[in-house]
């Protein structure tokens, strides 16, 4: 009964942390019994990328309180700038695995955090609904940018290209983004343990942030951006300072993600991707660190679950995602919920009197 | 000329943009939330007019009037029944209800129809007009398409100005607590909005499938995306906002793939909406809205 002593803060930081490393350990031990099937072990990398994205775009829409539909864009520039990097060091003699994928990592959270802080400046002025749409143009726009562009490398260095791989201009060297047809060849680096990794330094990033005195501005103005602007509080630096925060975690997902596959193509990273991470992040719970991830993992693994019934799985996923939506605001699941309560709070007289303090922690997450 | 044509076809594919703009701009007016299950209304329009017409062999015309019910039935089913339990939940759950049903009406049609594309142009074809001995050609589905959206855009505005269903939508779109108290039935008016909507989104969906003729699953999400950009671009919640934001949207994009370059066309289009709100940050035509404590 320890953890009840803790202040509600720190007892869900906990919750949080425990929840991925527990996760981490019983995929290991099952693994190691071979208890996991071959479609599921090929899903583990992109359910450690999508759990960060969840994490990371949950900084931008809980706790920030900003609809971002663009998320795909940031994951997407991490994730080319990676396999740039990732190719760049492999040519210069660099095959330790773990010290290219460190490297891409880092380029690609950097470059998604740059490009993200630019995005950021004009779409910060605008509110609401009008910033939506204007994530969702700069997603699109960086999709298409991505089309048209061709890097490749050679013992010259890095060539870039807007027209076609032709004009690069190289004579012994590799394509490493070929436009539309995207990243090719990419060396298959990525693995569970560093995406329980990454997901743990993103997990530790946003919790952080959000309980630090930044993170108490930035919630302060999802609240009430007045009243938070007449206590001397910048919003706009503390709205870009999540948004930045969150592309740049981002792109290290997106390198993740990408350096589990020889290939990736830019019209991945689409609408519909970010609709999918946003799906996440809106089922977990907004500002929820924990809610995310388990709904990010259960939500990735749901499609491959329901592969026996291949045709209808996408239809069944998407009446799991109204009816998990809609059935809590209907009538007789509100009557349900109360009798539930109520019989609760009679069986216990003494159980109810720590229930008001439960509820308060969660409020509080 | 060139240019005539390419103004020509810009305004056909903007005012597909406004048509569907109408249903979005008129949902979030009235029922604050994004529909993006819009998109797939115009898809399943066009499945319904394909199928009436290539299986059921019926004319091309009872195929679109069958189209136009049958989207609005739709209409009216998935507010019933996805949305409405939603009315007073926070915004996003709505917008994650949207795109479930946006999800499973993809889906249904993929189990349905199947992936391969339909040919639209197998069924209806119009013959191109040429003008001015020929230098000018356009094809007639372009005119049509015009004169469509400037019909609807007129019977629009009459009916939203004049007719008292049209005034209690504006009045629930102003204030729904204030108009539920005058004693206007706020859920049926709400019905009644999806229903113009959806069966906008039927004639959109043929009209645009006239233009483009390969019909898929997917077909209506891009289009869907593009009548949002456009509803926002001109201020969403009002109407003539749709119409000047769609033609404005189909002029830029065919324009920008003729005269800059076809892979960034969408781009381009994008880039003039971000720069359009960044100067008028609610649109062309929305009333800039101050919060005040």
């Amino acid at each position: 009964m320890g953890i009840k002593l803790l202040k509600p803060q720190t007892r869900s930081t906990i919750i949080t942390y425990a929840i991925v490393i527990g996760a981490f350990l019983a995929v290991t031990v099952l693994d190691g019994v071979g208890l996991i099937s071959n479609s599921l072990s090929g899903q583990l990398v992109p359910i450690c990328a999508y759990v960060s994205l969840a994490v990371s775009l949950n900084l931008v829409v809980g706790v920030s309180g900003e609809l971002s539909l663009g998320h795909a864009g940031f994951m997407s520039v991490g994730a080319f700038t990676g396999v740039v990097v990732a190719g760049c060091l492999a040519r210069m003699g660099v095959e330790n695995e773990l010290l290219l994928f460190a490297g891409s990592a880092i380029v690609g959270a950097g470059a998604a955090g740059i490009i993200g802080f630019l995005v950021g400046i004009p779409v910060m002025r605008l509110r609401g609904d009008y910033l939506a749409i204007v994530t969702l143009a700069f997603g699109e726009i960086i999709k298409n940018l991505l089309n048209i562009l061709y890097v490749g490398v050679d013992d010259a260095g890095l060539h870039f290209s807007m027209t076609d791989s032709a004009s690069l201009g190289m004579t012994k060297g590799t394509i490493l983004i070929n436009g539309p047809k995207g990243a090719v060849g990419i060396d298959k680096i990525s693995t569970f343990v560093l995406g329980i990794l990454l997901v743990l330094i993103t997990v530790a990033v946003v919790l952080n942030l959000m309980h630090s005195r930044d993170g108490r501005a930035i919630m302060a103005v999802r609240d009430n951006r007045i009243a938070a602007e007449s206590v001397g509080i910048n919003t706009t630096k503390y709205r870009l300072m999540a948004f930045t925060v969150a592309s740049a975690l981002a792109g290290a997902a997106g390198v993740l993600y990408a350096m589990n596959y020889s290939t990736i193509v830019p019209s991945q990273f689409d609408f519909n991707q970010s609709i999918l991470i946003l799906v996440y992040v809106v089922l977990g719970g907004m500002g929820n660190i924990s809610g995310s991830i388990i709904s990010a993992a259960f939500l990735t693994v749901l499609p491959e679950v329901l592969r026996p019934i291949n045709n209808y799985r996408m239809l069944l996923y998407a009446i799991v995602l109204i009816l998990v939506m809609v059935v809590p605001h209907t009538k007789i699941y509100q009557r349900i919920a109360e009798a539930v309560r109520s019989r609760f709070s009679k069986d216990g007289g003494a159980a109810s009197q720590s229930a008001p303090a439960e509820t308060g922690g969660e409020a509080h997450e | 000329m060139e240019a005539l044509t390419n103004l020509i076809n810009g305004m056909s594919l903007g005012s597909v943009y406004a048509i569907i703009a109408l249903g979005y701009t008129m949902v979030y007016g009235i029922a604050k939330m994004l529909n993006f299950a819009h998109g797939d209304v115009i898809m399943v329009g066009a499945y319904i007019c394909f199928c009436s017409v290539s299986y059921l062999g019926l004319p091309a015309l009872a195929g679109v009037a069958l189209s136009v019910v049958g989207c609005t039935l739709l209409g009216i089913i998935v507010e019933r029944l996805a949305y409405k339990p939603l009315r007073n939940a926070p915004s996003l759950n709505v917008l994650i209800t949207a795109i479930g049903v946006s999800y499973f009406l993809q889906n249904a049609a993929l189990i349905i129809m199947g992936s391969d594309p339909k040919s639209f142009s197998s069924i209806i074809s119009l013959p191109a007009l040429n003008l001015f001995d020929g230098k000018l050609t356009i094809s007639a589905t372009a005119v049509l398409t015009i004169f469509a959206c400037v019909v609807i855009m007129v019977a629009l505005t009459m009916f939203t100005g004049k007719t008292k269903m049209g005034k209690a939508m504006r009045a629930c779109s102003e204030d729904r607590d204030a108009a539920q108290l005058m004693g206007i039935n706020v859920n049926s008016t709400i019905s009644m909005v999806f229903a113009i909507g959806s069966g906008l989104a039927a004639i959109a969906g043929v009209l645009m499938c006239l233009a483009y003729p390969t019909l898929m699953p997917t077909t209506g999400s891009m289009p869907g995306i593009k009548a949002f950009t456009a509803a926002v671009l001109g201020g969403i919640g009002s109407i003539p906002g749709a119409a000047l934001g769609g033609v404005l949207l189909g002029i830029i994009e065919i324009f920008a793939r003729a005269y800059i370059s076809t892979q960034l066309a969408d781009a381009v289009v994008f880039g003039v909406l971000i720069v359009i709100l960044l100067i008028r940050p609610a649109g062309l035509l929305g009333k800039p809205v101050n919060e005040k404590v």
